[in-house]
C-alpha cells in the first residue's frame, strides 16, 4: 500500500485535458519523482494533491484519507508540506520566526490566540526553532529577514519550515529551477541528508535529470497527462518511449 | 517590566510622559503672547488627541498587523457612541457602563461585519467595509431613527430614566463616581495657565491601557501571526494555519478599539450625531496611521495627534492674524506674502494637511516613525565619528 494514492484522476480547463486518468501509487519512505515535458500536468496534479484544484474525476488518498473537499490547511495538516517552485516564505518576517510559525501551528493547530503572551517566552518552541535552523545551518542569520536572504538561502529556509512540521509526505515542486549548478548540488546534498535522518516521504518534481536520477528511487513520466511509464531510474534511462518523449539529448 | 522588553517598557513610558505631562508641553506659549494660539493645551482638545489616538491604535491592529485596509471604522466609532448615550439616558451618568457598553456593541457589530467582508481581501474588502460603514451612516440618518435620533442626534435630557442615578430631574453630567468629566483644574505659573481637566485625565489612562495592550499584541504570538498573514497568505495555508480567525480577531479587537473612542467622545461631550459614521471620518483614521508609520506601535498616536493638531491650530489662522504677523513688512510685500499663505490655512488647512501628508508618503513611506529614526540615526552616526576622531590621538 502506498502513502498516497491518485486513481484515475482527470482535470480539464475547458477544452484542454490537463489530466486523463492519471494512475499513481507514492510508497512510504521512498524517493518518487515525477518528470515530464512542460505542459505533460505536471504542476496541476501536484495541485490537485494540495487542495488548490479540485479534480473533476477520480480519487486521491492519502496515509487512507481522501484529501478532495478539504482545504489547504486541512490537508498541510494531514501531513502533507509542499516546497514551491519560488521559494513562498514570509518575506517581512525574521528567519526565526519563519520558522518558530509553522512549530506553533503544529502545536496549536489551525487557530489558537495568544495574544498576551510574548512569542519568545514559549521556551520549547524557541527550543525547538533553534535547533531546526542548527540542522539547516542557518542559525547565525536568525535575525535577518527573511526577503534579505539569497536564493539558495531562501529555498533552505522553506525547507525548513516545511520540516518543523514533521510532515509524512513532502512535496516539491521544482526544488532546483533557476538554481545554479554548485546551489543546486548544496540541494541535493540538503534532501539526501532530510531523507537519511527521518521517515518522510518525497515526491519531487524537477525538470533537471542530475536532480532526479540522483535522488528518485521510482520515476513517473507523464505526458499530455497522462502517466506514460512508472519504473526505477535505471529503467527509465533506458525505456526507449521515455526517450523518444521526452529525454531526447539530455539522456545522453 | 510588566512583561515588555526594555525598549517596548522605554516606549511607554515615553507615552505616560507626553499624556500625564500634555497640559504643559502642549502650552510652551504664555497666555498674552501672541503666539498663545498655538497652544494646544486645552480639555476639548487634549481630550480628542487621546480619543483619536486610541481609534489610531486599534486601527493600526488591523491595518498596520494583517495589512487588510478597512475604510469604514467609523461605523464602530458611531455605534460605540450610540451604545453609550444609551446607557447615560437609561442607566447612569457615571462613564464606566457607557465606556464598557460601547466596547460590547462595537465589538459585536465588527463580528457581523468582519465576518461578511473578510470572504474577500485586498481593495474589495476595503469597498465592503466603507459600505457597509455608509450603510450604518444612511440608516442612523433616516430608518433607526427611533434608536438614533436622525439628524439631531442624541444628548442627555433632563427626563431621561437614569435607573441607577434617581433622576432628580435635572440635566446629569457625564461623570466617574462623582467626579465630573468637565471640572477642570487650572494652574497659574506667570504668565503660564496650565489646564488640568478630568476628563482628559480619564481618557489619558484609558489610551495608556489601550497602547500597553497593543504592545502586548504585537510581540504575542498571535501577532507574530497576523503580521504572517500580511506577508504571505498562502504560505500560512500550507503551514496548516486557517487565515479567517485571525483576520476575524483582529478585526473585532480593532473595532473594540474604535467603540471604545467612540464611547470616550460621549464620556467627553454627551451627545452622538450620525455624521461621526460618514466615510471621512473611515479615511481619518487611515491617513493619522500612514502618517505616523502604519505597523509600528506609536505611529498611530503621533499621526492622530497631528491631524488633530492641524484642524484645531491650523484652521483658526486668519486673514487678519496674519496682517498682524506680517505687520512690519512693506505694505506690497505683505499683501503678496498674506495671499500666497492665505489658501494654506483657515478653511484651507485641508490643502496644508494633503501636503504634508504626500510629502510624507513619497519621502518617509514609514511614517513620521520613520522620519525619527532617520534623525536618531543621523545623530548616531555624528556621534561615532566623533569619538573616532577623538580617539586618534591616542594612537
Amino acid at each position: 500500500m502506498g502513502i498516497l494514492e491518485v486513481k484515475n484522476v482527470g482535470k480539464r480547463f475547458g477544452g484542454l485535458k490537463a489530466l486523463d486518468n492519471v494512475n499513481l501509487n507514492v510508497m512510504e519512505n521512498t524517493v518518487h519523482a515525477i518528470i515530464g515535458p512542460n505542459g505533460a500536468g505536471k504542476s496541476t496534479l501536484l495541485n490537485c494533491l494540495i487542495g488548490k484544484l479540485i479534480p473533476d474525476t477520480g480519487s486521491v488518498m492519502f496515509d487512507g484519507q481522501s484529501v478532495l473537499g478539504r482545504k489547504p490547511h486541512e490537508i498541510n495538516q494531514m501531513g502533507i508540506s509542499r516546497v514551491f517552485q519560488t521559494p513562498e516564505i514570509f518575506g517581512d518576517l525574521t528567519v526565526f520566526e519563519n520558522v518558530m510559525i509553522p512549530i506553533f501551528a503544529k502545536r496549536d493547530g489551525a487557530f489558537r490566540m495568544h495574544a498576551y503572551e510574548h512569542m519568545m517566552d514559549e521556551k520549547d518552541i524557541v527550543a525547538e526553532t533553534e535547533k531546526m535552523l542548527i540542522d539547516v545551518n542557518m542559525i547565525e542569520k536568525r535575525h535577518e529577514h527573511a526577503a534579505s536572504l539569497s536564493r539558495g538561502d531562501k529555498r533552505r529556509l522553506e525547507m525548513a519550515m516545511c520540516l518543523s512540521q514533521q510532515p509524512k509526505l513532502l512535496l516539491l515542486d521544482e526544488p532546483t529551477a533557476g538554481m545554479a549548478r554548485a546551489d543546486t548540488n548544496n540541494t541535493i546534498d540538503l534532501l539526501k541528508e532530510i531523507k537519511a535522518s527521518r521517515d518522510i516521504t518525497m515526491c519531487i518534481i524537477e525538470h533537471d535529470m542530475h536532480v532526479v536520477f540522483s535522488l528518485a528511487e521510482r520515476i513517473t513520466v507523464l505526458a499530455q497527462g497522462t502517466p506514460l511509464v512508472e519504473d526505477t531510474p535505471e529503467n527509465i534511462k533506458g525505456h526507449p518511449k521515455v526517450r523518444e518523449a521526452y529525454l531526447g539529448e539530455a539522456a545522453v | 517590566m510588566l512583561g515588555l522588553n526594555s525598549k517596548d517598557f522605554r516606549l511607554l513610558l515615553i507615552v505616560l510622559g507626553l499624556t500625564m505631562l500634555a497640559p504643559f508641553i502642549l502650552n510652551p506659549f504664555p497666555e498674552s503672547s501672541e503666539l498663545a494660539q498655538f497652544n494646544a493645551g486645552y480639555p476639548d482638545l487634549m481630550q480628542r488627541f487621546v480619543i483619536f489616538g486610541i481609534f489610531a491604535i486599534g486601527f493600526n491592529i488591523l491595518f498596520g498587523l494583517t495589512g487588510y485596509l478597512s475604510f469604514g471604522h467609523a461605523a464602530f466609532l458611531g455605534v460605540g457612541s450610540y451604545a453609550a448615550i444609551w446607557m447615560m439616558k437609561l442607566l447612569t451618568m457615571n462613564v464606566i457602563p457607557a465606556i464598557i457598553m460601547a466596547i460590547v456593541f462595537a465589538g459585536l457589530f465588527a463580528l457581523l461585519v468582519g465576518w461578511i467582508s473578510l470572504r474577500r481581501s485586498g481593495i474589495y474588502f476595503s469597498i465592503l467595509t466603507l459600505a457597509f460603514a455608509q450603510m450604518s451612516y444612511a440608516l442612523a440618518y433616516s430608518v433607526l431613527t427611533p434608536i438614533t435620533g436622525g439628524e439631531t442626534g442624541l444628548q442627555a435630557k433632563t427626563f431621561d430614566p437614569r435607573i441607577l442615578d434617581g433622576n432628580a430631574g435635572e440635566l446629569g453630567r457625564a461623570n466617574l463616581f462623582g467626579l465630573e468629566m468637565s471640572s477642570s483644574y487650572e494652574l497659574n505659573l506667570g504668565a503660564w495657565e496650565f489646564t488640568f481637566n478630568t476628563g482628559y485625565y480619564v481618557a489619558a489612562v484609558v489610551l495608556l491601557i489601550g497602547f500597553y495592550m497593543s504592545i502586548r499584541i504585537f510581540r504575542s504570538p498571535f501577532g507574530m501571526m497576523l503580521r504572517a498573514v500580511k506577508s504571505n497568505q498562502q504560505r500560512m495555508n500550507y503551514t496548516g494555519l486557517n487565515t479567517r480567525p485571525y483576520t476575524l480577531a483582529a478585526f473585532v479587537i480593532s473595532g473594540m478599539y474604535a467603540g471604545l473612542a467612540g464611547g470616550l467622545m460621549v464620556a467627553m461631550d454627551t451627545q452622538v450625531g450620525p455624521e461621526r459614521m460618514f466615510w471621512t471620518a473611515s479615511g481619518e483614521v487611515v491617513l493619522m496611521t500612514i502618517l505616523g508609520g502604519a505597523g509600528t506601535l506609536i505611529g498611530p498616536v503621533l499621526g492622530a495627534g497631528l491631524i488633530k493638531y492641524m484642524e484645531n491650530i491650523i484652521s483658526k489662522i486668519n486673514e487678519s492674524i496674519l496682517h498682524q504677523w506680517f505687520a512690519f513688512m512693506p505694505d506690497g510685500l505683505e499683501d503678496l506674502l498674506i495671499s500666497l499663505i492665505y489658501p494654506f490655512i483657515g478653511k484651507g488647512w485641508h490643502l496644508t494637511l494633503g501636503l504634508v501628508f504626500m510629502l510624507v508618503v513619497i519621502f518617509l513611506p514609514g511614517g513620521l516613525v520613520q522620519g525619527g529614526q532617520k534623525v536618531a540615526g543621523l545623530f548616531r552616526r555624528k556621534k561615532a565619528e566623533k569619538s573616532a576622531t577623538a580617539t586618534k590621538p591616542a594612537e
